[in-house]
């Protein structure tokens, strides 16, 4: 078990460290000079040579990588170029609120899903099977910056019982988070769906509907129990991906998280907190995952023994 | 009878506005200060934008620019993922071990977010779309080709190949490419759906194709402003893309029932 445990571990943080070398290569991708890119071509040349410097442009790549490094382990993502203060610090006020968003994504992914799932399972083939494989087809072909809008339109424009953008109490977190969370839940759904079909063939539950027990008991006490597994783990693959999918999300609303950072950053040219959100957010993901991956051994013995993917 | 045909139809339809788009830039880009923000007439069948434009004209336009950065996309990401899962899934040892590691790097990005970063540093155009995108969907063809070719390459009529004294090549393209194929038609249709939005979403976000160029997302983006007024601008490029989406969705369904497939996910 420790065993199982440890080599998660160490194969997590060996994709760390692949992360932070791409997200660090991020820099020479600009084209030309990044300096020049930057500070615009009207810039004196001591302003140049003073951001060259404090980025270690001027350095061996060697040396420039050790030191991105060397300044991860203690948080120092450098500084913006804009805002005049460490990356870390307009990282760390901008994460409340997209971890707020995420969740909430996460909870409306479970209220839409679940019952959406189940339902479909057990009339398989039926109307409401249909309705519901319909309903996540749907789900996962409308894009969230067209859904985003269209809700805006409708429920704050014309119905006024939302305001449009940005984070104001719960009432400005539901738009943004039903927006994230509608194609995840179309996944999820599909998902519930088959892992129930599947144990509802098994053989236990026909036993136990033949030992007399009541449909209801027969899928949440029998069936349910044992869907369960494939559900979370994809659950904990959609946290990251919810992190990720938020960058669109938070631009069409105007929620201050990191994923709107990324985008201002980027128009502003600010590249140094574009590869700290770049960083936060898949870090962030490989922990989720890994958590999850940990999780999974935990609960199913079948996968430590290495089974795995 | 409608339900089996639509998608064909409107991936046909797609295609065709793309062939056409060349022809109706110049009307695309037709400034008509008269008609801004018109609602759908019949003459004008989707209205006019905020420069007054047409958005029809502008939907044509746009499925040219969604049409070839998704086929583009997914046909270069395909040909590289492939090619490099073959050979390393064949080969094994420590060029197998260092492209796992490579994939699992890759995968730590959540979606989008690295296209995203990649586009927002290299500039926005299509090329650079085109870049960011592939660069980020190689990944998912070099994994599946990878694990087949891993499930393949014991098989009977491969050792009889070796022991005929096949090159390797021989082995990879005539002995393994054709058995890949099936799973990553099933994967390039589900990537082609899975590209078209990412193409607006980038677009959207401003860093796909530029003004004046046309392209489904910057039209939802610049329609998000005139809602109120001229619900038409979103409306129009927005139900192009899911049906689009929707089609292709259905289209990558129907392949894999049809091919018997089960991908690994």
């Amino acid at each position: 078990m420790g065993g199982f445990i440890l080599t998660r571990l160490l194969s997590a943080l060996l994709v760390m460290l692949g992360v932070v070398c791409l997200v660090f290569m991020l820099i020479h991708l600009v084209p030309g000079d990044p300096v020049d890119v930057m500070l615009g071509e009207s810039a004196i040349a001591a302003d140049r040579q003073a951001l060259r410097t404090s980025l270690g442009l001027d350095q061996p790549l060697a040396v420039q990588l050790t030191d991105y490094l060397k300044g991860i382990a203690v948080l120092d993502l450098g500084d913006s170029l804009h805002a005049r203060q460490p990356v870390s610090s307009l990282l760390a006020s901008r994460i409340p609120a997209t971890l707020e968003l995420a969740f909430a994504a996460l909870v409306i992914t479970l209220l839409i899903a679940l019952p959406l799932g189940i339902l479909a399972a057990v009339n398989r083939g039926g109307v409401a099977d249909l309705g519901a494989m319909g309903f996540s087809m749907l789900g996962l072909s409308i894009p969230n910056f067209w859904l985003g809008p269209m809700l805006i339109l409708c429920f704050s424009l014309w119905l006024g019982w939302t305001p449009v953008s940005g984070r104001d109490g719960l009432s400005s977190l539901i738009l943004p988070a039903l927006t994230l969370g509608t194609a995840f839940a179309a996944i999820l759904a599909r998902m519930v769906r088959s892992s129930l079909l599947e144990v509802l063939g098994e053989d236990f539950i026909r036993t136990a509907r033949a030992k007399g027990l009541d449909e209801g008991s027969v899928i949440w006490r029998h069936a349910m129990g044992n869907a369960w597994l494939p559900v979370i783990t994809l659950l904990g693959l959609q946290l990251g991906a919810l992190l990720g999918g938020a960058v669109v999300t938070e631009v069409v609303f105007d929620w201050p998280g990191i994923g709107s950072l990324m985008i201002e950053s980027i128009q502003k040219r600010d590249y140094p907190v574009v590869q700290g959100c770049v960083l936060f957010i898949s870090l962030a993901y490989v922990v989720v995952n890994t958590l999850t991956d940990i999780l999974y051994g935990l609960v199913d013995p079948r996968i430590r023994s290495g089974g795995g993917r | 009878m409608i339900r089996r045909w639509l998608p064909y139809l409107l991936i046909s339809l797609w295609g065709l506005a793309a062939i056409a788009g060349p022809w109706v830039t110049e009307s695309a880009n037709l400034i008509d200060l008269e008609k801004i923000l018109q609602t759908p007439t019949l003459s004008g069948l989707l209205g006019y934008d905020d420069l007054g434009r047409s958005v029809l004209m502008r939907l044509l336009a746009g499925a040219q620019t969604s049409f070839l950065v998704a086929v583009g996309v997914v046909g270069l990401s395909a040909i590289v993922g492939t090619a490099i899962g073959l050979f390393a899934g064949y080969h094994g040892g420590w060029l197998d071990l260092v492209l796992v590691r490579v994939i699992d790097v890759f995968l730590a990005f959540p979606g989008i977010l690295l296209a995203i970063a990649l586009a927002g540093v290299m500039g926005p155009g299509i090329d650079n779309l085109i870049i960011a995108l592939s660069a980020v969907g190689w990944v998912g063809y070099a994994r599946l080709s990878r694990g087949q070719v891993l499930s393949l390459r014991n098989r009977d009529h491969v050792t009889a190949a070796i022991a005929l004294g096949s090159s390797q090549w021989t082995i990879l393209t005539k002995h393994l490419l054709p058995l890949l194929l099936a799973p990553l038609i099933v994967e390039a249709t589900f990537g082609v759906a899975g590209m078209v939005i990412a193409e607006a979403g980038l677009s959207f976000l401003g860093l796909g194709v530029q003004p004046p160029h046309a392209s489904w997302g910057s039209m939802i983006r610049d329609g998000a402003s005139y809602m109120l007024m001229a619900p038409h601008m979103v409306l129009a490029p927005g139900v192009t893309i899911m049906l689009v989406v929707l089609s292709l969705n259905l289209l990558g369904d129907r392949l894999r029932d049809y091919l018997d497939i089960r991908l690994g996910y």
